[in-house]
């Protein structure tokens, strides 16, 4: 006997939700390839991970970053209570710009890291991979003049990277926009709009030319149709986490979950890692005033990290993923192990960042790498040389005016 | 009067890369290249306002990804791009796509034969076993069979156990693989006309030889043996065109200290007391070195740039006897919009990758029927790639430059010489195959380039117009490339060497040619050897 159609999805609980850009994406995502990221559905990648890696180092690529968490902090208190919770000196950041920070425990273990707005005076925006609302509270203890907003499903946004974005910004009417410096932010009309719906930044986690585009969710549409009609004599094409994965590690960037583990979700002790183990000294400002994690920190700086994240260039072609370091060739001394590898298609190099024993780092380092060929096993161990610059760092990334392509 | 410790003649990718080694060791070392833009035919050049064309080969997967990271090409500008979607199509309309799916691939295969969508498999693995052994040879000194050397008989060794690892029955199968025709060797997987037709094109394209001549087959192999990333078979662009290539090497060479000398052609190869001592430049001036480098093609260099009296006895006549046909032209067309296709669906990945306008087996063994009788085949065989549609250097925004590849086209015709008429007629023929396919084709053409034999003999100084410097059979491979005696890299003249594609391993774009010879020079000077050895090696 045929039951009736169910009215309503007994499986809705479990569904992911859907982003305001998920219409044109599961449009282009021809191979299904999904995944999930803070609850969204999510593309892992649309056609081919290589590809669409490409598009962000050799044309220009749309990345969805309605998932990451935002959040809106105002107020005649915001700046004071962001100041104290992160370990960068936020009173510098100037209007319309954006900086890079990171903010920490009390014993100084890194919680998360992300980027901060500056939209008006007492008017901030603050971005980071994971849900952040609950410590945001807590490090606005005894800051009564401040508002935090959960941004996260009320603000649209479209990472858009790539050697050819600024052109097809210019084509898609933003006047100007080739004037627009590294971490500033500008405000533009939207399809013809009299008002400035949409703001852009010259950010991003690839490393390379690009921006962030950031709308109200019933505008994200028209966002995407306006810039991919824009974009289509210029190679346009979304990407998805697979490629994302691919520049960031050329550029040298961190990620949850490779490169450090929250704090506020580790389990072991110190399991966690400091700003200096991550090589992040230079977001750490002692100069300011108090803020959160800063004696754990003084204290952690002044007896230098036992581990040292680097970035390694690595002989052969064998990524070396998962892998263990040591300092002989025979692998009897292991000294650290690989947090992120892989080949790197553009500079044509074997990479991978890793953390090391600091006092080991002046010693040779050698990779023992496991690969798969036709099911069997096998290892080989690789010399390694420590990279002191990022992989991947063209010069069209800082330049303003950037080139045409 | 200056002495270089090297001079080489042709600033062609592989010179360069040789130059490039040498200056890394830290030898004094100048290029001389006879046209004012180097490069050879690895070449970008502004041919029409805005369209940047790679006039001569206009595709790359050979490029030795040891060379790129060695001379760290990147950072003198390269970047190699991969294209998706090649379609062939076939006399009566019908196409087929290469998906960059698997699953979607066997689809389409299956919908034409279910036979030869399951034969693939075991066609992708018997080559991919014949083009690993010879990848592992590519960054190698031939060994000389006749040679009692140590070394010469380690490599015999080495290359005979690489060869005795293929296991007894698949070393007979490689043997005849390598005198089979790619039309035999085909046959012994698939039934249908189309797919055999699309996998034998690869083994005609820069040769004299039809699909049904013997030792087209290696030729197939040695199109598809290259790869972009560890992706065997698959095929790149350089980002700026072909000419990205060269610059980069180029860059590598200033940087380690060494000069070129563009608009300087070599006249003579100076040879005093049986040793090469110099050049003399067409306009006169002689330049002097310890070592000169022939980049030129084995018949060029020999028969013209030598005097016959310096050369010991037989060399003249080898060179002149060394099988270098030309067979192919190329089209270079700047176009206004996209061209839409036939048959194609408008899926943006494969609507804008590669055309092959293969025919059947028939056509293209009709086509080279004329070649043979002198003339360019009126139903020509087409390989197209639209670089613009993935690379956004290349021409402006919405506007495409095509690179179409095209066979037959002989280098002596059989009516008397070319001449820019003729040449314009095969232009033509080129032209109006497309449309063909394409309706409209024609409207959308801004400027067109149409290069025969003749003009890449002129410009680019390859003998008939050869793309390979010289064909790739096996009288002519390996050991036996150019000549017998000669393979490694080493001229009957004491000071001399070569470094072009008419050594080991052969044509195409791979430094492999030029890298190779530097490191026996290097042997020669006992200096230590700056060569790196292939990333694959534990593949």
């Amino acid at each position: 006997m045929n039951k009736p159609m169910q009215a309503v999805d007994p499986y809705a609980g479990e569904r992911l939700k859907l982003s305001p850009f998920h219409e044109r994406q599961a449009a282009l995502n021809i191979r299904d390839a999904w995944s999930s990221w803070n609850g969204y559905k999510f593309a892992d990648y649309y056609y081919d991970e290589e590809y669409e890696y490409f598009c962000v180092r050799n044309s220009c690529a749309t990345y969805d970053i309605c998932p990451m968490q935002k959040y809106i902090i105002s107020g005649p208190d915001a700046e004071a209570m962001l100041d104290r919770m992160v370990t960068r000196d936020v009173s510098k950041l100037k209007q319309d710009r954006v900086t890079y920070v990171c903010w920490c425990t009390d014993e100084g273990r890194l919680i998360d890291d992300g980027t901060i707005f500056r939209l008006a005076d007492d008017r901030f925006l603050l971005t980071c991979g994971s849900p952040s609302l609950a410590w945001l509270r807590k490090s606005a203890f005894g800051y009564d003049a401040l508002i935090i907003e959960d941004a996260s499903d009320t603000l649209a946004a479209l990472s858009f990277q790539g050697p050819t974005t600024c052109e097809v910004l210019k084509k898609m009417g933003l006047d100007g926009i080739e004037n627009l410096k590294p971490f500033c932010v500008a405000h533009f009309p939207l399809a013809g709009s009299e008002d400035t719906p949409l703001m852009v930044s010259r950010t991003g986690f690839t490393g390379d030319l690009g921006y962030e585009l950031w709308v109200a969710p019933e505008l994200a549409l028209t966002l995407w149709d306006s810039l991919y009609a824009a974009g289509e004599d210029y190679g346009i094409q979304p990407y998805g986490e697979a490629a994302t994965n691919m520049a960031r590690l050329e550029a040298g960037f961190i990620m949850p979950g490779m490169e450090f583990n929250e704090a506020l979700k580790t389990i072991h002790f110190e399991y966690d890692q400091t700003p200096f183990e991550l090589s992040l000294d230079w977001l750490v400002d002692f100069k300011k005033p108090h803020f959160n994690g800063r004696a754990a920190l003084l204290d952690a700086k002044s007896k230098g990290s036992d581990y040292t994240l680097i970035k390694l260039d690595i002989e052969g072609n064998k990524p070396a993923e998962e892998s263990f370091l040591y300092a002989d060739k025979k692998c009897h001394r292991e000294i650290g192990y690989v947090t992120s590898a892989m080949w790197s298609p553009v500079v044509k190099a074997n990479i991978a960042l890793a953390m090391v024993e600091t006092e080991a780092l002046n010693g040779d380092i050698w990779a023992e790498i496991y690969y798969t060929k036709e099911l069997r096993h096998h290892s080989k161990v690789a010399k390694c040389t420590v990279q002191s610059r990022p992989f991947w760092a063209p010069d069209r990334a800082r330049a303003t005016p950037p080139p045409a392509y | 009067m200056k002495k270089y410790d090297a001079i080489i003649i042709g600033a062609g990718h592989n010179g360069l890369t040789n130059a490039a080694y040498l200056a890394k060791s830290g030898l004094d070392v100048l290029v001389v290249e006879k046209n004012d833009y180097i490069g050879g035919a690895a070449v970008t050049r502004e041919m029409h306002d805005g369209w940047f064309y790679s006039s001569c080969s206009y595709v790359c997967s050979m490029m030795r990804q040891t060379i790129h990271r060695d001379l760290n090409l990147t950072k003198h500008g390269l970047v190699l791009v991969p294209y998706l979607g090649t379609v062939v199509f076939a006399d009566n309309g019908d196409t087929m796509t290469s998906y960059n799916s698997e699953e979607a691939e066997y689809n389409q295969l299956r919908q034409r034969s279910p036979h030869d969508a399951d034969a693939m498999f075991r066609f992708q693995a018997d080559l991919a076993r014949y083009a690993q052994l010879i990848r592992k040879t590519l960054l190698r000194t031939p060994p000389d069979p006749s040679s009692f050397k140590p070394r010469d008989i380690r490599e015999l060794l080495w290359l005979a156990k690489e060869f005795w690892s293929l296991g007894e029955r698949e070393l007979y199968e490689y043997i005849r693989f390598f005198t089979m025709s790619a039309a035999d060797f085909l046959d012994d997987y698939f039934e249908d006309d189309l797919i055999k037709a699309a996998m034998a094109s690869p083994g005609v394209i820069g040769t004299a030889l039809g699909v049904y001549s013997p030792g087209s087959a290696y030729i197939l192999l040695h199109h598809v043996m290259g790869d972009v990333d560890g992706n065997i078979g698959a095929w790149g662009l350089a980002r700026g065109g072909m000419g990205a290539i060269s610059n980069a090497i180029a860059g590598a060479l200033q940087e380690h200290g060494g000069t070129i000398r563009t608009g300087a052609g070599v006249d003579k190869i100076l040879v005093k007391n049986g040793r090469a001592t110099g050049v003399v430049l067409d306009n006169g001036d002689e330049l002097y070195a310890n070592i000169v480098v022939s980049n030129m093609d084995a018949k060029r260099t020999f028969t013209q740039c030598m005097d016959k009296n310096d050369l010991p006895p037989g060399i003249y006549e080898k060179a002149k006897n060394f099988k270098i046909r030309g067979s192919s032209g190329k089209v270079n067309i700047a176009l206004s919009g996209l061209p839409k296709f036939n048959n194609v669906a408008d899926n943006r990945y494969i609507n804008r990758g590669g055309q092959g306008f293969v025919g059947s087996m028939e056509t293209m063994e009709r086509a080279y029927d004329c070649w043979k009788h002198g003339r360019w085949s009126e139903d020509p065989f087409i390989e197209s790639v639209i670089p613009s549609a993935w690379d956004p250097t290349v021409a402006p925004p919405g506007q495409h430059w095509m690179s179409n590849f095209v066979q037959y086209c002989p280098p002596k015709l059989a009516d008397g010489p070319w001449t820019p008429e003729k040449r314009d007629a095969f232009g033509k023929t080129v032209i109006d195959k497309i449309e063909r396919y394409s309706p409209g084709f024609k409207d959308l053409i801004v400027h067109a380039e149409v290069r025969t034999p003749h003009e890449i003999e002129a410009e680019i100084g390859l003998t008939e117009g050869n793309i390979f410097q010289g064909e790739l059979t096996i009288d002519q491979l390996l050991f036996n490339r150019p000549f017998p005696g000669y393979a490694q890299y080493r001229m009957p003249i004491k000071n001399m060497y070569m470094c072009g594609s008419s050594t080991h391993p052969g044509g195409g774009v791979s430094s492999a040619c030029g890298a190779n010879a530097a490191r026996e020079i290097l042997m020669d000077l006992k200096r230590p050897n700056t060569v790196p050895e292939d990333d694959f090696y534990d593949e």
